[in-house]
């Protein structure tokens, strides 16, 4: 261990096409979530057990992230790193102010044009258009975030933190996945969270949420090579399908209230309610464990991947950023059309299926404009740290 | 292949100029709201023992409805929901005196809504007490742990007072959903209604039922006070059934 280097990276310019895919299939499952709940829905993870997308997002972003710029702290040291790294909260920060004023645009228009008086309750929630000074700053101070738009401000914070992550990591990986661990249950034992504005908290605490991401970094550099011993143990493999057909039931509860009375009320009063801003220990598990039987039965050189059907997956979750912001836009936009045209189940498929090709479209379009038509770019791009490739994505 | 296109063409456009009139007929024939509620959205496990014992007794039932903004419609409370839940309990009981009375705190949290409670039960001496809330909570983001202990507090201090509880969750609003998260809110009211065994009628879940189901259209953009005055006239018949669902009054009648 001692002549070991602390951290290990696997081999250059290999890219992990696993990561890519299931992170192009989070970011498909955000964008479905963030849509009114019509057939896709069903197909989205948060209905089968605890977690859901987001969790999947966090871990492979923290993942490529450390792998990107642990790469470009080895080869180019810590201050070049950092500047990368602040260089690429820029562009998410950027990001979000861009959705911000969609957003804005998009309840200017409902509160000007929707006045009906069986939500003049609801409609309250427009008051805070009648103090923009306020509102606007609080919004680039990331303390004012309307509903789906928490993961970029959590996703900033965190990047913010991943110079200070990686130089921890460098010196010892363990010790930084404890400290990690450290923060997380010091978050639950004494409540820590982000106040927002006008009152209120983060809904995404990213002193819980930093786990997952720290947990990614971990993975990365060298943790996931390390743990192969018990992945592929059929003990790990037993737990975890155990614990997934458990969760399974659980969720089954929800969408079938009929069963409510067959869950033990002793169970019921000691896991609810499943607190996702502070990312609760059940989802973080049913994480772990889809993650593990992901590893195991996906192996790393499956030539699935490389099928053209599963082509428009890894493409957006190789833009993720961009696709990211580009979903939240849709999922705003197709809630605007079905308030609009009031359509029924089909057009609600439709719509999701639309803002999927859409998606997928722009992937290809963006990947096509990095490889031929900014044929400069590629050329320097041997520098290292690519911030594409950290994906960054959201 | 052109005449291929033109006939497919044809074939749609004829496709839609049948559905076009078949849809107006249905639109022309203005049928009375259903607005039928399933019975697992009515159902509920715990019980409003004090409720059933005043009844059986034939001792005045006393309500006391304690509200946000969204239990009235402004400048037409007798259409509101709480005058139909009144209307539609001495319906359903005409043998049994009942008073209502309404007390709405809009703008004000869970919160600051359940200090005041005990105050009230003292005041009206209800039997029944039934508590909207989560509304406010939800658009002012409020922690939801301080908003569950917030009806903790309210639900145990009501009990303690000697009044049954049935809470009313938040309303479905598909036009706001992007700007007010619901779920948070609409989770710990249920775990509050199983820990304290209270009865919860699940306005959300109701509303969105309908909404699905096509007997409301709640995202209209018109500002007249019809879709108000005929949702809030569904919503107070399904919590009169609730009500004596839970109570299980309708044995009681029969005895």
């Amino acid at each position: 261990m001692a002549a070991a280097p602390a951290i290990t990276l696997p081999a250059t310019g290999e890219r992990e096409l696993r990561l890519d895919l299931f992170r192009g299939l989070a970011l498909w499952l955000i964008f479905i979530d963030h849509l009114p709940p019509n057939i896709l829905t069903w197909f989205t993870i948060r209905n089968y057990g605890f977690s859901d997308a987001t969790e999947i997002f966090i871990f492979i972003s923290g993942y490529t992230a450390a792998f990107v710029y642990g790469r470009a702290m080895l080869e180019a040291g810590f201050v070049v790193a950092t500047a990368r790294i602040l260089r690429r909260v820029w562009q998410i920060y950027v990001a979000h102010v861009f959705l911000f004023t969609i957003f804005l645009a998009e309840i200017s228009y409902v509160a000007t044009s929707f006045e009906n008086p069986l939500y003049t309750e609801e409609m309250g929630i427009m008051d805070f258009l009648k103090q923009p000074d306020v509102t606007i700053v609080q919004a680039l101070l990331l303390r004012f975030r309307p509903v789906n738009m928490d993961v970029l401000p959590l996703y900033i914070v965190l990047m913010l933190f991943l110079p200070l992550i990686l130089a921890l990591m460098r010196w010892k990986p363990d010790v930084t996945l404890a400290l990690s661990v450290l923060l997380y249950a010091v978050t639950w034992h004494f409540d820590l969270y982000l106040s927002a504005y006008p009152n209120g908290f983060w809904a995404f605490n990213p002193f819980a949420w930093q786990l997952l991401f720290v947990f990614g970094a971990w993975c990365a550099l060298g943790g996931a090579r390390r743990m192969s011993r018990i992945l592929s143990s059929p003990v790990t493999m037993w737990i975890c399908i155990v614990y997934l057909i458990a969760a399974f039931c659980v969720t089954l509860t929800w969408y079938v209230p009929q069963l409510g009375h067959i869950m033990p009320r002793r169970i019921e009063q000691w896991m609810y309610p499943i607190n996702k801003t502070d990312l609760d220990v059940l989802r973080f598990a049913h994480f772990l464990a889809l993650a593990a039987l992901t590893v195991r039965f996906l192996p790393r050189d499956w030539p699935g991947l490389r099928s053209p059907w599963l082509r428009p997956l890894i493409l957006c979750g190789q833009h993720s950023l961009e696709i990211f912001c580009l979903g939240v836009f849709l999922a705003f936009a197709g809630h605007f059309v079905l308030a609009e045209l009031s359509g029924g189940a089909a057009l609600h498929a439709l719509i999701s299926i639309c803002g999927i090709l859409i998606m997928s479209g722009m992937a290809w379009i963006i990947s096509w404009y990095k490889h031929s038509a900014d044929k400069g770019a590629s050329r320097t791009k041997s520098t290292g740290g690519n911030a594409d490739l950290a994906g960054g994505g959201a | 292949m052109k005449s291929v296109w033109t006939m497919l063409g044809m074939t749609l456009l004829a496709g839609c100029l049948t559905a076009v009139p078949a849809r107006a007929e249905e639109a022309a024939q203005p049928q009375p709201q259903p607005c039928d509620v399933p019975a697992y959205l009515l159902s509920s496990d715990s019980s409003l023992p004090r409720v059933a014992d005043v009844v059986k007794r034939g001792q005045p039932l006393n309500v006391l409805l304690v509200g946000s903004r969204s239990s009235t419609i402004p400048t037409q409370e007798a259409s509101a929901y709480p005058a139909k839940l009144l209307a539609a309990l001495k319906d359903r009981l005409p043998s049994v005196q009942i008073n209502l009375s309404v007390e709405l705190y809009p703008s004000k949290t869970a919160e600051e809504t359940h200090a005041s409670l005990v105050k009230l039960v003292e005041a009206k001496n209800p039997t029944l007490v039934i508590w909207q809330t989560g509304t406010v909570d939800a658009m002012r983001s409020i922690d939801p742990d301080d908003f569950r202990s917030a009806i903790d507090e309210g639900v145990v201090a009501l009990q303690n007072a000697g009044t049954d509880v049935v809470l009313v969750n938040l309303q479905y609003s598909p036009r706001t959903e992007t700007m007010i998260s619901a779920p948070p809110y609409l989770d710990n009211m249920r775990v509050v209604a199983q820990q304290h065994d209270v009865p919860l009628f699940d306005r959300f879940a109701i509303m969105r039922y309908w909404s699905e189901a096509g007997d409301f259209d709640l995202f209209s953009t018109s500002h007249g006070v019809e879709l108000a005055k005929r949702v809030h006239a569904c919503i107070g018949r399904a919590l009169s059934k609730f009500v004596i669902d839970a109570a299980h009054l309708d044995q009681a009648q029969q005895n």
